[in-house]
């Protein structure tokens, strides 16, 4: 089915390319009322405060960082050995978790999410959409130390007697499934993540194929397509939207910390097999700084800081040109 | 008309003066001096530091301030690093650690730092190992090997030499360390450290060492939840937890070669015994003590407070505290499962408390 061209300008576009010829200086020069000047004053303040803030944050947290920076430079990034007692630090174990653990939570939590949100527009009779989607909401409610606790308790030994096993029986061959089986590690790590996102990329993409002009799919349903077809031109006309939301629960994924911290096994080590434990960056600030003694160990800690913040600029920065690479061709329709 | 720009110029104005003072309020300079002071009689402390002894001190400070309802103490429990670079940084009136200040720290404080002793805590091994009822023996470098990865199945020869007439399974051992830095870990790898050489040397002692293998998990809470919920796994938790959840928990042989159950009065055996080595700042580690009764692995909790008070009713209000947690606060320390001091060393806590003084003046009679 080829790609639909939408014909019509939808509102949605024609508010963007206003936004778009949006001009700062002429939206704060004056127009003769007060009241708008102030009120774009004030609104102008707002949003200024959002890149003080993030400005700030990076300037307190480089300066934070100085020594650590200065002591260990670029290595800190390549290297492998996180040794507080002998004062040696390297941060590469961690990003390794963090990335890993973030991907594999996606691949789990995307396919899922996309079908929920699917159902719930596109098939769901209402009296059984309006429930499901509140059901959603309320997953993403739930504080992740619930979601910790649940996972020692519940998910780790569950995946350990049934999941684990038959996975290292019949694809053991590859080495991402050898090693120990204990319930522990990068695997449940992605599976409680996986579980976290899914409501929150659920919620977003519903929003977005709501969004989606119902004279689309009238069209698709008039030329003869059948559901499946409808919905592919439905999910294609929401690509860019959807994109977002996948980026929205990779944010999550990246940053979370409880939840994680209490099932991956916390360990400083990078090993193909995703049933061995490892360790995140978030993890590893949370459980060591209180502890912390040394200034070159808070400066590394605080390094390690900056470093989920360059993580989270480049994975955001590669999904976004990703997206951009996708949808090149298309406009799309409805924007998250 | 008139009226109503004013007041949106006034409301702008207010707005942007809000901006300007958040990000002043940002930049600004941290760590203000603590609130309180005397005001109306009343005299507020502040501490803050080690979570161990947290549950004592809350308990100490609730029936300290029923005596006491003039003097208002609270207690943060930020972790025993927190303690130490808020008492250094004089943020807090008395800071609280469960392992001693380290020379270089003491050198970088701006003034004396005083160590007071106020109970023991321990550090106890527990597994799940299905099948096996009485209790496991270990001796030290079993422990250590078994961290360091060396001593890789429950039947190894060396655990089956220490535990005769147990069946031990031939499955993997899953060591379980925490993953937060933390006072429990270090006297673990301090005691470690000190029954094996491969240990000192590959490891070395911390708060958050490098662990050679194992799971990490966070807290008491997390090593016990990892340990009951896998099977085959060791690990290690303060005493008081491990009796309070009813754990099954392991012996250790002693540098008098007894195998000891952990126990309080073990855990205060082990500050008795090492007496005579204990030095004049009280800054000692109790662990592979001597002694035919003691627990090898033990330690002091401290809190942290400076010689000479700024302060002078602050300073009288927290000697008077200390005096009474080492007297009358030991009562409670059992019930709660923590070992109190023995006599002795009370005894030189006291003198500990006797010598603190404000502009010179001694601030206990």
């Amino acid at each position: 089915m080829p790609n639909p061209a939408p014909t019509s300008p939808s509102p949605a576009t024609e508010y963007g390319a206003r936004f778009r010829a949006w001009d700062w200086r002429r939206a704060l020069s004056p127009t003769g009322n007060v009241g708008d000047a102030v009120f774009r004053g004030a609104l102008f303040c707002c949003a200024l405060l959002l890149v003080v803030i993030v400005v700030l944050m990076f300037v307190e947290i480089g300066s934070n960082a100085r020594l650590s920076l200065a002591e260990f430079g670029f290595s800190f990034l390549t290297g492998r050995n996180w040794d507080p007692v002998q004062g040696k630090f390297g941060a590469l174990p961690f990003v390794y978790g963090t990335v890993v653990s973030a991907l594999l939570a996606l691949l789990l939590a995307v396919p899922i999410s996309l079908g929920i949100a699917v159902f719930l527009v596109e098939q769901a009779p209402r009296t059984l959409a309006r429930p499901l989607a509140f059901l959603v909401e309320l997953l993403a409610a739930i504080p992740s130390v619930v979601y910790g606790l649940w996972g020692i308790f519940v998910l780790a030994p569950f995946l350990r007697e049934h999941v684990e096993p038959p996975l290292q029986k019949w694809l053991g061959w590859l080495p991402f499934f050898q090693g120990t089986v204990t319930g522990i590690g990068l695997f449940t790590g992605g599976v409680i993540l996986a579980i976290m996102v899914t409501p929150i990329i659920t919620a977003v993409v519903r929003d977005v194929l709501a969004a989606v002009p119902v004279s689309q799919r009238e069209a698709a349903l008039a030329l003869g397509a059948t559901k499946w077809e409808t919905t592919r031109v439905v999910l294609a006309n929401g690509a860019p939207g959807i994109a977002g939301a996948i980026i929205l629960g990779l944010g999550r994924a990246v940053g979370e910390t409880m939840a994680v911290t209490m099932v991956i096994g916390n360990r400083a080590v990078i090993s193909a097999s995703v049933f061995e434990p490892s360790y995140t960056i978030a993890s590893v600030i949370a459980n060591e700084f209180t502890e912390a003694t040394g200034d070159l160990y808070l400066s590394a800690l605080v390094e390690l800081g900056l470093v989920l913040f360059l993580v989270t600029f480049v994975v955001n920065g590669a999904a976004r040109l990703l997206v951009w690479s996708v949808t090149r061709g298309t406009s799309g329709v409805a924007r998250a | 008309m008139f009226h109503t720009s004013r007041t949106l110029r006034a409301a702008s104005a207010f707005l942007m003066t809000f901006c300007l003072a958040f990000v002043f309020a940002c930049s600004g300079e941290r760590g203000t001096g603590p609130g309180g002071g005397p005001s109306g009689g009343a005299v507020n402390l502040r501490g803050a530091g080690a979570s161990f002894p947290n549950p004592l001190y809350q308990k100490w400070l609730s029936e300290y301030g029923k005596a006491h309802p003039d003097i208002r103490i609270d207690y943060q429990s930020i972790g025993s690093g927190g303690g130490i670079k808020q008492i250094k940084e004089q943020t807090i009136d008395f800071g609280a650690s469960d392992s001693p200040m380290k020379d270089e720290d003491l050198k970088s404080a701006p003034a004396e730092i005083l160590h007071v002793p106020t109970v023991l805590g321990a550090v106890v091994l527990t597994y799940n190992l299905q099948g096996v009822a009485q209790p496991l023996r270990f001796s030290p470098d079993v422990v250590a090997d078994i961290f360091l990865g060396k001593v890789k199945s429950w039947d190894d020869a060396r655990i089956k030499a220490d535990n005769p007439g147990v069946t031990l399974p031939a499955a993997n051992i899953t060591p379980v360390y925490r993953s937060d830095g933390s006072g429990t870990s270090a006297v673990f790898t301090d005691y470690l450290s000190k029954v094996s050489a491969e240990w000192k040397e590959r490891v070395g002692a911390g708060t958050s060492p490098k662990w050679p293998t194992g799971l990490g998990a966070k807290g008491n809470e997390g090593v016990t939840g990892q340990v009951k919920n896998t099977p085959n796994t060791v690990g290690y938790v303060e005493l008081a937890y491990a009796v309070q959840n009813k754990l099954p928990v392991a012996l250790i042989r002693n540098a008098s070669g007894n195998f000891v159950e952990p126990s309080l009065d073990a855990v205060t055996a082990a500050a008795a015994e090492s007496l005579p080595t204990t030095p004049d700042d009280l800054r000692v580690s109790l662990t592979n003590a001597g002694g035919a009764t003691a627990y090898p692995i033990s330690s002091y909790t401290y809190v942290l407070a400076y010689k000479d008070q700024k302060d002078a009713a602050k300073g009288k209000a927290l000697v008077d505290f200390l005096w009474w947690s080492i007297h009358d606060g030991e009562g409670f320390a059992r019930d709660m499962q923590y070992a109190p001091l023995p006599a002795d060393i009370v005894k030189r806590a006291e003198a500990k408390i006797n010598s603190i003084t404000s502009g010179g003046k001694a601030l206990r009679q």
